[in-house]
């Protein structure tokens, strides 16, 4: 599998830069979408450069969903592939107390990533081929006090996702859903996260290239996170509503 | 955090902030004492300020190439690794490699590495065209042999002491292949290595791994290893298909800090003897790939824990040509004295270099590395003497311990570059914690 066009959206953060480069690599050809495209000039000539294909650059703002159609129109070509890398943590504290930023996560997170990849399955549907891929997060498998408006998002999106591959699974249509753990990036700058759970966004964009290649359904990243959550899924209600994690 | 060089020592209770932007640096660098920090190749403090390290890792990206002139412009935090990756497929090497490619395109310009083509093309900085630099003001600057060529000309081999490199261009090299002719040839003792260096002069590679263990007339017996870039005409039709494609080795890694009583004298011993052997059998010529052939140590990634947590030291120094056959057998006889060789001991002819601060010159280089003991710290103070003696100088890439009045006995050049700091206020906004050791 080579020569296709990979779109990715939300491409100005770190795990998104490292999936285009991965993809890039394979010999794929790239458009990064995010908003304010201009400044991702850098970006679309490093990856050019690197791996020698061509790479455009769009605007695309997750929020702004009227415009999906238009945005999807002026691409120079249908994508083959579509990685949903938009997401948005926002504190949780605020979050909590403030319905204008809750209500951004949760659009930023489920409403917006959900709408843009409708558009585009249906697309797909009707061309008869396509790979959708939406970067969820362990943090939907169980809502915690910590950051359950992002978690719960995030929870909608990858019940979304499931939805859409069992939908699109016999129309020539696969869905990928991504579950990184903690990863190293940007939105995680500055955490204390554990050495042994913690990804790097090459890490996770080079298993994102591989379960497209091979059409796994839902990949952890790393993987002992399945186990990891498995685990505290498991955990009763009566006792989990007690715990601090 | 704690934070080291590449021989895990001396460890630093540091301050690191990898800033993404420029307006970020240049808030960093007001705050004085500064150093900007690659990727930690270094094998002691030279990247590293207890308050106030710059991590350049957000400045990867490559920004153009010029495929008539060679010349790639990236931003400093790239590796030699990903020029590479990019550039060998289409048929461009860089120019001068040091030993590892996990280093970065800062940290080749600010050590001024030197390959093993030293003796004919000189240093990395003779392929840097121009560079980027943030100054103790924070304005950046775009300096050349003909603009602002003072700082330039300190900023080659400067160690970040003169500003952050923001972004280079450089020359790359253009092959016909990922191949490397390789012709190894043992010898028996120094005067008969140095020999060899000197016939072999006009090889485009050449270095020598030295048995830093044998006594008596065997002192110094060597494996030459010289190393030509294959044309096609020096591959087979299967390889000349695709010259370029190398097979990637898959690669090992020490995955903790080994216990420090492994590195003795008599493993030590018995792995140079080996080594020595085994290059003996396979001498003559083969052809090796790239990446076996210049970065033989990368393919056993974390390799600096084989010396246990308390770290290696790592001790290079450069001779005069006249001074090198009487300073390299004193320096040799010292440390097969000592029983304390290193598992690498390398020697090297170098070409003549002139550059304000770079550590190259015209002689013999030697490169060891010893666990950090108090009996091989002592060791390498004897040798520090025995090289000042000769008229030598040192690596600061390499050099994680040695004394501020050491570095002055052995280079005039140093009060030049602490005046010309001073001048430029750099003194205030740049140091490392080996510019406050070695007080530069």
């Amino acid at each position: 599998m080579k020569n296709k066009a990979v779109l990715v959206l939300g491409a100005r953060s770190d795990m998104a830069r490292a999936i285009a480069l991965a993809f890039a690599q394979a010999g794929h050809r790239i458009q990064l979408a995010a908003r304010n495209a201009d400044n991702l000039s850098g970006d679309r000539d490093d990856i050019a450069l690197r791996h020698n294909v061509d790479v455009t650059i769009h605007d695309f703002d997750v929020l702004d969903t009227p415009s999906f159609d238009g945005f999807i129109q002026a691409l120079p070509e249908l994508p083959h592939i579509v990685i949903c890398a938009v997401g948005l943590m926002g504190e949780q504290e605020e979050n909590a107390r403030d319905m204008t930023a809750a209500s951004r996560v949760m659009r930023s997170n489920f409403e917006g990533p959900a709408l843009i990849l409708s558009e585009f399955a249906n697309r797909f549907e009707s061309r008869g081929s396509g790979t959708l891929v939406g970067i969820s997060s362990v943090a939907g498998d169980r809502g915690r006090a910590t950051n359950y408006i992002y978690g719960s998002s995030k929870a909608g999106f990858t019940a979304f996702l499931s939805g859409l591959r069992n939908r699109l699974a016999k129309k020539g249509v696969h869905v990928v859903t991504v579950l990184p753990g903690f990863v190293a990036t940007k939105m995680t700058e500055g955490m204390d996260l554990p050495e042994k759970l913690t990804a790097a966004p090459e890490e996770v964009a080079t298993a994102v290239r591989r379960a497209v290649e091979v059409k796994r359904n839902v990949i952890y990243t790393r993987p002992i996170w399945r186990l990891v959550m498995f685990i505290i899924r498991a955990i009763p209600e009566s006792i989990f509503k007690k715990l601090n994690i | 955090m704690m934070l080291s060089g590449w021989g895990q020592f001396p460890k630093h209770e540091a301050t690191e902030v990898a800033p993404r932007t420029e307006e970020a640096i240049k808030e960093r660098v007001a705050l004085g004492k500064a150093i900007p920090r690659g990727n930690g190749r270094a094998y002691g403090d030279s990247a590293v300020s207890s308050t106030n390290t710059i991590n350049m890792r957000h400045f990867d990206r490559m920004i153009s190439f010029d495929e008539t002139t060679g010349q790639l412009v990236a931003e400093t935090g790239v590796l030699a690794a990903d020029i590479i990756a990019a550039f060998l497929p289409r048929g461009w090497f860089l120019s001068v490699t040091p030993g590892t490619k996990f280093v970065t395109l800062g940290g080749l310009i600010a050590a001024d590495v030197h390959g093993k083509n030293h003796h004919v093309v000189g240093g990395f900085g003779n392929f840097v065209d121009w560079i980027d630099i943030m100054g103790a003001d924070g304005q950046v600057m775009r300096c050349d042999r003909s603009t602002n060529a003072e700082t330039f000309a300190w900023t080659i081999g400067g160690m970040g002491l003169t500003g952050v490199i923001l972004r280079a261009g450089i020359r790359l090299l253009r092959v016909e292949s990922g191949w490397i002719r390789q012709t190894t040839i043992p010898t028996k003792n120094l005067e008969d290595t140095m020999d060899a260096f000197e016939r072999s002069n006009g090889a485009t590679y050449s270095v020598a791994w030295i048995d830093c263990l044998s006594r008596g007339a065997r002192q110094g017996r060597s494996l030459l290893i010289l190393g030509e870039h294959a044309g096609l005409a020096d591959l087979d039709n299967k390889r000349a298909e695709k010259p370029f494609d190398t097979r990637s080795k898959r690669s090992l890694s020490v995955p903790f800090h080994l216990p420090s009583v492994l590195m003795n004298g008599a493993t030590v011993r018995a792995f140079n003897s080996l080594y020595y052997w085994n290059g003996c059998r396979n001498a003559g010529e083969s052809l090796v790939d790239w990446d076996s052939y210049f970065y033989p140590l990368d393919a056993i990634l974390d390799w600096n824990r084989i010396y246990g947590k308390r770290g290696f030291a790592q001790f290079q120094c450069v001779l005069p040509l006249d001074a090198s056959r009487a300073g390299m057998a004193v320096l040799l006889r010292e440390v097969a004295r000592a029983g304390a060789g290193s598992f690498l001991a390398v020697l090297k002819r170098l070409g003549p270099q002139d550059s304000r601060i770079s550590f190259p010159m015209e002689g013999y280089t030697l490169a060891l590395d010893f666990p950090v003991k108090p009996r091989t710290l002592k060791l390498m103070k004897t040798l520090d003497a025995i090289t000042i003696d000769h008229g030598g100088r040192f690596y600061l890439a390499k050099d994680s311990r040695m004394q501020a009045d050491t570095l002055r006995l052995s280079d005039d050049r140093i009060d030049g570059f602490t005046q010309m700091r001073s001048s430029n206020a750099y003194n205030t906004a740049f140091q490392s914690e080996q510019a406050k050791r070695l007080k530069i």
